[in-house]
């Protein structure tokens, strides 16, 4: 699903320069759990971002469902990303002014679909994520891991290939940042591949696989036991 | 372009308003007061043309009154200060012989400009008043209110008809409250004449009052022995006619005719109305177009306060924005999204201000009604200047608009995110 090549990223900070990767080589199959690892510093968001098209790398290949991503227009960018990448960031990153189902149907209102539909999957999804009940409800009057759910929910909503997950439980307790991973494994149960960036090893020990990434390169690269997040609920 | 017209457009759109409803209303307000002002200015100018144009819808405008005073300049052996007095001969002579002359109206009076007002009796009361010799063709001059009875007419002149048309203050002060003067006999100069009409004062007489009394020219002369002598005489020109030009002619005529040096300044005295006429439509144009570049201004400088404001949302709403790119806003939906809320509110804001505008132009007016001496009536602002401050708009706010939507997209999405 994901493959990358010899990937490098530097940022220049003034006159110096900041090598962040200096060279990633990372395959994904469909269907993988994967978490990203490493202390601050390590390149793991910068990762993150460039297979999120949010950012470019420098140098390296990247394709992703077959399809090499390079020389992205703004425009085709924004295109891939509808299509392919769903995101869910650490702070939510919902819009205020607008409730839970509005939220959800964003994405979907970018790739052209009628409002019906929208309205219909955007309950469907919120419903997935036990919101249904919060549809008309503003983010500002949801809980952390209500908000959370609803970044789930939108980030499904255009059913994307690969799911990106910013550190999704860094602003969340104990409790419900289990909560949010049990439904990302539910999610990856049925089939889809999923990305993590976090810095908690009991996070990371719920997904499938670990990669561990120390200043720009990949230190370790395991396959591991997945701790399933119900347990501990 | 198709996206202005789909509904989910526009409900992104009212959604960003709706829920920002306070930079909603502080941005509408500086397009809003432009287009009040515009609107407000524009009427107001209207109004006064139309004041003026009331005041001296009764007046042939492009006229000339002229008479003859004393030389300046020795010529043809004559001295220096010589009285030049007009006769009527010289109106045909004006009549055929000037370019663009309309019709010229001789006129004799007592009691204005020589002689004493005559005395004029009705039984026991009497009192002195101006007489004025004229033909029934000085009402297209200034047009005669009648309040009873009728005007001069030419059958008066060509009999020479003792007969008068007095002012409604004579009637007032000459006889009793219920007494009908019309077909009364009243003693001018010692010479019984009978009323066929009184006239009220109207607003752009030049010396009649309401204290006047008009005689047929003809009976003038007889009456006070004035031969083809006349007192002076009015010129009125065609309307497009230049009448500083016709003024001009007349007077090289008048000068050959009676001998006066061609330099001579002083023979003759002209009062050019349609100079000041002139002036005063030039005042009112120019009024106009300080309404219109003022209004311009303002409604420039509330859309840039449009774009200013924008411009600070923008900023604000970085990372939304950058949420939406996330999710795959193109970047041209978002310039879009941001240069429709920018045209929108400009209407928005600009239809408001021609509302209030409107409603106070009729406040306004209604005001206007109770002042008698000010020119003002029905100020109105024409469909053409508010089709054309619409489309200025439209356009002003489509281009501020650009300003903030390339900032917006110019943001990277990733820069947007990490914005706290």
């Amino acid at each position: 699903m994901i493959q990358i090549n010899e990937l490098h990223k530097s940022y220049r900070m003034g006159s110096n320069e900041l090598h962040v990767l200096k060279g990633i080589n990372l395959d994904i199959k469909e269907g993988e759990f994967v978490s990203i690892m490493g202390s601050s510093g390590s390149g793991k968001s910068t990762l993150l971002n460039i297979i999120g098209m949010l950012d470019v790398a420098e140098r390296g290949e990247y394709i992703l469902d077959n399809v090499p991503i390079e020389n992205l227009s703004e425009k085709k960018a924004a295109i891939y990303r509808n299509k392919f990448l769903g995101f869910i960031f650490q702070s939510f990153n919902l819009i205020n002014y607008k409730n839970a189902a509005e939220n959800v149907a964003l994405p979907l209102y970018y790739q052209g679909i009628s409002r019906k539909i929208r309205k219909e999957k955007s309950l469907y999804y919120l419903e997935k994520v036990g919101l249904a009940d919060w549809a008309h409800h503003l983010p500002s009057e949801l809980s952390g891991g209500q908000k959370q759910r609803v970044a789930i929910a939108r980030a499904l909503a255009s059913e994307p290939k690969v799911l990106l997950a910013d550190e999704p439980t860094g602003a969340l307790d104990t409790k419900t940042s289990y909560e949010v991973m049990d439904f990302l494994q539910g999610i990856n149960d049925e089939g889809k591949t999923i990305l993590v960036v976090t810095h908690e090893p009991d996070i990371a020990d719920m997904t499938k696989r670990i990669v561990q990434l120390k200043d720009g390169v990949i230190e370790k690269d395991t396959f591991v036991e997945q701790v399933r997040a119900s347990e501990h609920v | 372009m198709r996206f202005i017209f789909t509904r989910d457009t526009w409900q992104e759109i009212f959604g960003t308003i709706r829920k920002n409803k306070l930079r909603t209303a502080i941005t509408i307000i500086g397009v809003f007061w432009g287009i009040l002002l515009f609107v407000g200015l524009q009427g107001a100018a209207k109004g006064m043309e139309n004041g003026f144009d009331y005041t001296f819808k009764d007046l042939a405008t492009n006229s000339i009154f002229l008479w003859g005073q004393q030389t300046g300049i020795p010529y043809a052996g004559y001295n220096r200060n010589r009285t030049i007095r007009l006769e009527l001969n010289d109106t045909y002579r004006i009549a055929n012989q000037v370019e663009g002359v309309q019709f010229v109206v001789p006129r004799n009076a007592k009691g204005i400009f020589d002689g004493a007002a005559p005395l004029v009796v009705n039984k026991l009361k009497s009192g002195n008043y101006k007489v004025f010799g004229d033909y029934p063709i000085i009402d297209n001059v200034s047009k005669k209110k009648l309040r009873k009875g009728r005007f001069l007419n030419h059958k008066d002149i060509s009999s020479n008809r003792k007969i008068c048309v007095i002012g409604e203050r004579i009637e007032k002060e000459l006889f009793e409250k219920d007494d009908n003067p019309i077909g009364q006999y009243i003693k001018i100069s010692n010479i019984y004449f009978q009323i066929v009409g009184v006239y009220k004062e109207n607003n752009t007489d030049f010396f009649e009052g309401d204290d006047s009394i008009f005689i047929p020219f003809t009976t003038f002369k007889k009456v006070f022995n004035t031969g083809n002598r006349i007192g002076w005489m009015v010129i009125a020109g065609y309307p497009d006619e230049d009448i500083v030009a016709i003024e001009e002619k007349t007077k090289e005529l008048l000068k050959r005719r009676y001998s006066v040096h061609p330099n001579d300044e002083r023979a003759f005295g002209a009062a050019n109305f349609g100079e000041m006429f002139g002036k005063i439509t030039g005042f009112v144009k120019g009024l106009k177009f300080t309404a219109l570049i003022v209004g311009i201004a303002t409604i420039l400088a509330g859309v840039i306060a449009i774009g200013n404001i924008l411009l600070i949302t923008v900023k604000e709403r970085t990372k939304e924005i950058g949420i939406r790119r996330a999710l795959g806003a193109k970047p041209g939906e978002i310039r879009g999204q941001i240069i429709l809320e920018s045209v929108f509110l400009t209407l928005v804001a600009g239809i408001l201000g021609m509302t209030v505008g409107g409603l106070s132009l009729s406040v306004l007016n209604n005001f206007a009604k109770s002042w008698d001496d000010f020119p003002f009536m029905n100020p109105t602002v024409s469909l053409q200047y508010i089709g054309f401050a619409i489309a200025i708009m439209v356009i002003l706010g489509t281009l501020i608009g650009l300003i903030p939507a390339q900032r917006a997209v110019s943001i990277r999405p990733i820069e947007a995110l990490r914005e706290e």
